[in-house]
């Protein structure tokens, strides 16, 4: 069981209020993305959940008992830290052991659990060698390793793969949604790279400044932000966000249309602009349509063989239907 | 090309590399060589082939009794480094793990007692050691040893339980781990390398000590740092026996030192490197 709920929990480190009384629900089995801008307190709330970080208020509740106080010992939560903060003294094999060792298991259940866990994490081979002599991927899969075989009743991860190479993140992303998939364990993890938020994701929560801008599914925060914060943080690239006249044409303040939600042609449409930069990646080419009169740039994406350059005058053409559109305070219209 | 170039270079560092280490050596090899003189050869002039007698060790020898002096110093340097790390341990373990806003000023003060010269506090400390009747003591001039290199060990320590990364404490704490634990399973072993290496450069520290060695000494709690100045004022300069009683002074430091160069080096670098 893994279900945690977050009942005005507010964390201050002296006079400043990193997390304003924030309420969340985390169902079992769930896997729970917390993205937002450094700085945006995601590590220190999941450190909260975790017991490193004492609340200054409210209350935390795993499986419906209050574990406010609990040391984190006590929990039953793993961690795995972005340093993956392996014991440099220990094997692999000691390393996820560790856990076993501080439960009691009895000696041959620790020795299958490492057995299961090595072989489901290529480890096999790299048990009796030191963290030191592995390589950054290696090192993150010895501290999922410790953290599945204790069996925890959620795993929380603070950007474990932000010190990987790109290669290598794509190749971990997925080992840890099997994982998810094979586990059906509650997973909270933290990230600010968005494609791991959308693809990860049962749900996520969008944090800015200690605050929840919004909770949903990926597919409901890509189709509708609830504000311009999200609107802009969700998607890659990023939304084109456009205030003024071309805006209050559709009686907003600002409109928001995404990049594949405009239409380019060569000879009509509703925005006249030249190509700035062209960026052609294969199956899509993104444009950067300047000297609009809208926003500074627009993005626009297209398909793969079109034939449009750096210079060319092009016009634009949002489809309505798709378009998204804000009040003076930021807020979606509905 | 470049290869010539940079093979070149490292035949230049190396020989530059001998050169800086036989000058820095150069003192303790001429002791060396001065104490298997005879006297009339050591006053002669600058000559590096000795004629190899033993004379002068086996005079130290029945002169002074070379044994006594010894003991102290072992007993000196050991005791006043277990004594410093007894002391430094936990304030290093504090500093480095609770750290308070005063933490950084504080260790600058410890390390701003080091940079008075000594002759500053000789008179009070004389007279302290002299009403107090610690004089010529050997647990006096461990105290007093143990005292003058405290802010190092402090420091050393310090430095070290800061390379220990708060991460992996708390890893262990999510791990399970009880304080207990947490201090026997991940945090002596991370630490005991940095302890070692303070400790040995520590007891090198307390053996060379030679001012407070002197100065509060006579003959029962005199090591060998006092051992070596007594052969240098009364009856006038003995080179070759002074030689002589400086290298079996230093002999057994130097054996250590050998011994432990690996842990020396992460010491005298203060943990600058891993
Ligand atoms: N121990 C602390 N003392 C004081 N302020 C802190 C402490 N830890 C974090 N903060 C502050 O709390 C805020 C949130 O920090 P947090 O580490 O949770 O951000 P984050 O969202 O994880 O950022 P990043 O994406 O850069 O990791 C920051 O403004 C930070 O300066
Ligand atoms: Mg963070």
């Amino acid at each position: 069981m893994g279900r945690i709920t977050l009942e005005n929990v507010t964390k201050r480190f002296g006079d400043v209020e990193v997390i304003p009384p924030l309420n969340l629900d985390i169902n079992d089995g769930e896997f729970v993305v917390f993205v937002g801008p450094s700085g945006c307190g995601k590590s220190t709330l999941l450190r909260l959940i975790a017991g490193l970080e004492d609340t200054s208020g409210g209350r935390i509740l795993i499986d419906g008992q209050d574990a406010t106080s609990t040391p984190p010992a006590k929990r039953g939560l793993a961690m795995v830290f972005q340093s993956y903060a392996l014991y440099p003294h220990m094997s692999v094999r000691k390393n996820i052991a560790f856990p076993m060792r501080m439960a009691g298991v009895p000696q041959d259940e620790q020795d299958r659990r490492i057995e299961s866990a090595a072989k489901a994490l290529n480890l096999t081979n790299y048990l009796d060698r030191k963290p030191g002599q592995l390589s950054g991927g290696q090192r993150q899969r010895v501290a999922i390793g410790r953290a599945i075989v204790r069996e925890p009743s959620a795993f929380l991860f603070d950007e474990p793969l932000s010190n990987l190479d790109a290669a290598l993140r794509v190749g971990m992303r997925l080992e840890i949604s099997e994982l998810h998939n094979r586990l059906e364990t509650t997973m909270i993890y933290v990230t600010h790279d968005q494609v791991e938020a959308m693809t990860m994701a049962d749900k996520i929560v969008v944090l800015q400044a200690g605050r929840i801008e919004q909770v949903g599914s990926p597919m409901e925060l890509y189709r509708a932000p609830r504000n311009l914060f999200v609107a802009g943080f969700i998607g890659s690239p990023r939304m084109n966000l456009i205030d003024g006249p071309a805006a209050a044409e559709y009686d907003a303040t600002t409109i928001g249309v995404r990049p594949e939600h405009i239409a380019v042609s060569g000879t009509e449409g509703k925005w006249k602009g030249r190509i700035g930069v062209s960026e052609h990646l294969g199956s899509d080419t993104f444009f950067y349509v300047e000297d609009t009169g809208l926003a500074e740039t627009i993005t626009v994406r297209a398909g793969g063989d079109i034939d449009l350059h750096h210079g060319d005058t092009v016009w634009l053409s949002p489809d309505i239907a798709q378009m998204h559109r804000f009040d003076a305070n930021g807020d979606r219209i509905a | 090309m470049a290869r010539a170039v940079s093979s070149r270079a490292k035949v230049g560092y190396t020989v530059a590399a001998w050169i800086v280490a036989l000058l820095i050596f150069f003192p303790i090899l001429y002791t060396i060589i001065t104490s298997l003189k005879s006297e009339q050869e050591a006053i002669a002039g600058f000559d590096l082939i000795p004629s190899f007698t033993l004379e002068s060790f086996r005079a130290v020898q029945t002169q002074n009794d070379y044994w006594k002096p010894f003991t102290n110093s072992v007993i000196l340097s050991l005791g006043s480094t277990l004594l410093a790390l007894i002391v430094a341990i936990p304030a290093a373990w504090a500093m480095a793990f609770s750290p308070t806003k005063r933490t950084k000023d504080i260790l600058m003060w410890m390390l701003s007692t080091k940079m008075m010269p000594a002759v500053a506090v000789l008179v009070p400390i004389y007279l302290i050691f002299l009403r107090t009747g610690l004089m010529d003591t050997r647990i006096g001039l461990t105290v007093m040893l143990m005292l003058i290199n405290l802010p190092i060990v402090v420091w050393m320590l310090y430095t070290y339980f800061r390379e220990i990364p708060g991460e992996i404490l708390e890893a262990a704490r999510m791990d399970g781990a009880t304080l207990r634990d947490e201090i026997v399973h991940v945090l002596t072993p991370m630490a005991v390398p940095g302890i070692a290496s303070t400790l040995l450069l520590n007891v090198i520290l307390a053996w060379n000590e030679a001012f407070w060695t002197i100065q509060l000494t006579t003959t029962n709690a005199a090591p060998l740092s006092a051992f070596i100045a007594s052969f240098s004022s009364p009856q006038g300069l003995f080179w070759a026996k002074l030689s002589a009683a400086s290298v079996l002074a230093i002999a057994p430091i130097l054996i250590l030192g050998w011994f432990s160069q690996k842990q020396l080096v992460r010491g005298l670098t203060f943990g600058a490197v891993k």
